[in-house]
């Protein structure tokens, strides 16, 4: 659950992931400039706060240049946060990783470009081989009936095993991603963007994959998505981003159905909806983190900016039952 | 098809490698009408737009049937220098990947201002002052500055409004847009969409939209041509067609739109399989949930329906 209103909860329980502030700054050349030494730094995310209880799904909502993907490597441990702190099952991350694979093993992951993370000069089965015998999961004898299950269970006929990527189908290559994602019997499944691009049938057939191995497995489910439509389909919470914060988070119906945060509203109304007129959209395009505002980064789009908007930069605060926004001045305050 | 049509599409068949890439394509469009593609990757929706601007290879194809442009007469078969005369003019095209559409060594000025001389023959002055104009109508903020900026230092979105200008300089009669905010944020989509959308209204202009999503469709297009493995499955007004689809392919397709709050969702399993295996009747016949044995041997040809404006190409239609 990220983050319920203190008191709510009868039992607290360990979280698998809590970020507590995390802020992770990089340091690029400033814009214009190709040789200069000097440096800047470019916040890509900036006090995320974020908890994921063991066995939720979480969709982790926004547009580009969000900090979605920062998000997603700091939660890998493959960047160290540069301030705040980010636990997985209450130690850093960072250590997690370092002290051995039991980490890597428990945390997995498909990537958004399905194909491009698995060699192409591998077949599918010897993909699949590699976490079994680098996790050392079964002994090496059982490792081809092993492949053979983990192919049954995302919908693949056991002789895919032999097949390679490059004749496979974006949906078949997506299934084999997770098949090898599973192999090494994680608890938590991380994917980014795993069903984008796809036609609609393919996606839905993929959508009720992960949703059938969510329950079935217990996995704890991150996805990452731009698409609100996916997020409500699967993934029981949400957090929305907006240039390196969470704007919004909360159970994924109620806040879909009122989003208390103005960019999460915009958010909603964009989403083509069927037979609704295209709606006013909002105006501009995400800023540049390099130069962000003195208040709120979402003031110089937002239909309800005040003045009190510009000064003062608010925090994530609890706005109902589960829910938490960012905001001032939220929609329909409860 | 009334005789006021701005293009009329007859029998468009399309041979590639020995496969029918295309199988009898009809439609028709109206001046100043917006109409949908729509289908799923491999339908066949993007190779129609080539088709009609005149950009498949006479090698890598070949092109059987009739399209035939108000004022220019049949289109399909035309020497490539009536084609370059067309394009740009009285057809343009914006594409689904403005990045790379667009030519990274030029600034986006000077891709537009070339545009516009060469099609209208302006002086150099006259054509920037143009380029300016447009640049500002299509939103970009700061034009002045833009008109100087190469295509990677722009967004995507800026990227796909630069597109829509050069597309639009010369007041074209119609519009191809091929899958114009696929690779763009949902809240950027929103924006171009409604722009293409004003801007062809204004200058009457009609439009040919590709779309793989069918809300969006509903939402931007008058009309609807519904595509399976290079064959019309159904078409006619949108709205008419998303509330009562009659083919079992339109249905399911329907089916699969996931909306926000989408609860279950039951998509066919399979998919649309390879061009070289197809069945010599309904494409469909495979996978249709009420194929009959006629379907997988005969081709439904694509018939109006008495009702209205609408045509079905189904033995066993819903």
């Amino acid at each position: 659950m990220t983050d319920m209103a203190p008191g709510t909860a009868a039992r607290p329980e360990q979280p698998v992931f809590e970020l507590l502030d995390v802020e992770k700054v990089f340091q690029v050349r400033p814009p214009g400039s190709i040789f200069s030494r000097r440096t800047v730094g470019l916040p890509a995310l900036d006090g995320v706060r974020l908890k994921v209880r063991r066995g939720a799904s979480v969709a982790l909502v926004g547009e580009s240049g969000s900090g979605k993907s920062t998000l997603l490597r700091v939660l890998l441990g493959l960047d160290e946060p540069t301030n705040g702190r980010a636990l997985y099952n209450a130690r850093p991350i960072g250590e997690m990783r370092r002290a051995g694979p039991a980490f890597a093993r428990d945390v997995a992951m498909v990537y958004q470009d399905a194909r491009g993370s698995i060699d192409p000069r591998m077949n599918v089965g010897a993909a699949i081989a590699e976490p079994l015998r680098h996790f050392g999961i079964v002994p090496p004898g059982e490792i081809p009936g092993r492949i053979a299950e983990l192919l049954d269970r995302v919908g693949l006929s056991p002789d895919t095993a032999l097949r390679y990527v490059s004749g496979l189908s974006g949906g078949q290559v997506r299934r084999v991603a997770i098949a090898r994602a599973l192999a090494s019997e994680p608890s938590v499944l991380v994917a980014d963007e795993a069903v984008s691009g796809l036609d609609v049938s393919t996606q839905a057939q993929l959508l009720n994959l992960l949703r059938r191995l969510q329950r079935e497995m217990g996995l704890t489910l991150l996805f990452i998505t731009h698409d609100l439509g996916v997020a409500s389909y699967l993934c029981e919470e949400i957090a929305i981003m907006y240039l390196g914060r969470i704007v919004e988070t909360g159970p994924t119906d109620a806040v879909l159905a009122a989003p208390a945060h103005p960019y999460s509203a915009a958010l909603r109304k964009a989403a083509p909806e069927f037979s609704a007129p295209i709606t006013e959209p909002l105006p501009g395009e995400i800023p540049s983190p390099l130069n962000l505002p003195k208040g709120c980064r979402f003031a110089g789009r937002c239909p309800r900016a005040a003045a009190d908007c510009r000064d003062v930069d608010p925090e994530l605060r609890s706005h109902g039952a589960g829910r938490m926004v960012a905001c001032l001045h939220p929609l329909d305050a409860p | 098809m009334s005789s006021a049509a701005l293009l009329e599409v007859e029998d468009l068949t399309l041979h590639r490698g020995g496969n029918r890439i295309l199988d009898h394509v009809t439609l028709s469009l109206a001046p100043g009408e917006t109409l949908a593609l729509v289908g799923e990757s491999g339908a066949g929706k993007s190779t129609i737009a080539t088709a009609l601007m005149g950009l498949l290879g006479p090698k890598d194809a070949r092109i059987e049937g009739h399209a035939r442009l108000e004022g220019q007469g049949e289109l399909l078969g035309m020497p490539e220098r009536r084609w370059s005369k067309l394009r740009g003019r009285r057809l343009s095209m914006i594409f689904q990947d403005a990045g790379s559409a667009l030519n990274p060594c030029f600034t986006v000025g000077r891709q537009l201002v070339t545009v516009l001389r060469r099609n209208l023959g302006l002086s150099r002055t006259a054509a920037r002052a143009r380029a300016l104009e447009l640049f500002e109508r299509v939103g970009i903020n700061d034009a002045e500055a833009r008109l100087s900026a190469y295509p990677h230092q722009l967004s995507g979105g800026m990227q796909q409004r630069v597109m829509v200008a050069i597309a639009l300089a010369c007041n074209p009669d119609l519009l191809f847009a091929d899958e114009p905010t696929s690779a763009l944020d949902v809240t950027i989509q929103a924006q171009i969409i409604r722009l293409i959308l004003d801007e062809t209204r204004t200058r009457g202009a009609s439009c040919i939209f590709v779309l793989h999503d069918l809300a969006l469709a509903s939402q931007s297009c008058d009309r609807i041509v519904v595509l399976y493995a290079g064959q019309v499955v159904e078409s006619g007004v949108t709205a008419e067609i998303l509330e009562a689809p009659r083919h079992p392919y339109t249905a399911q397709l329907k089916s699969c739109v996931l909306e926000i709050g989408t609860r279950d969702l039951d998509p066919p399993e399979g998919s649309v399989g390879s061009y070289a295996a197809m069945p010599k009747g309904c494409r469909f016949a495979r996978r249709c949930p009420r194929a009959l044995p006629r379907c997988a041997e005969e081709r439904p040809p694509l018939v109006p329906a008495p009702d209205g404006d609408r045509a079905l190409a189904c033995w066993n239609p819903l």
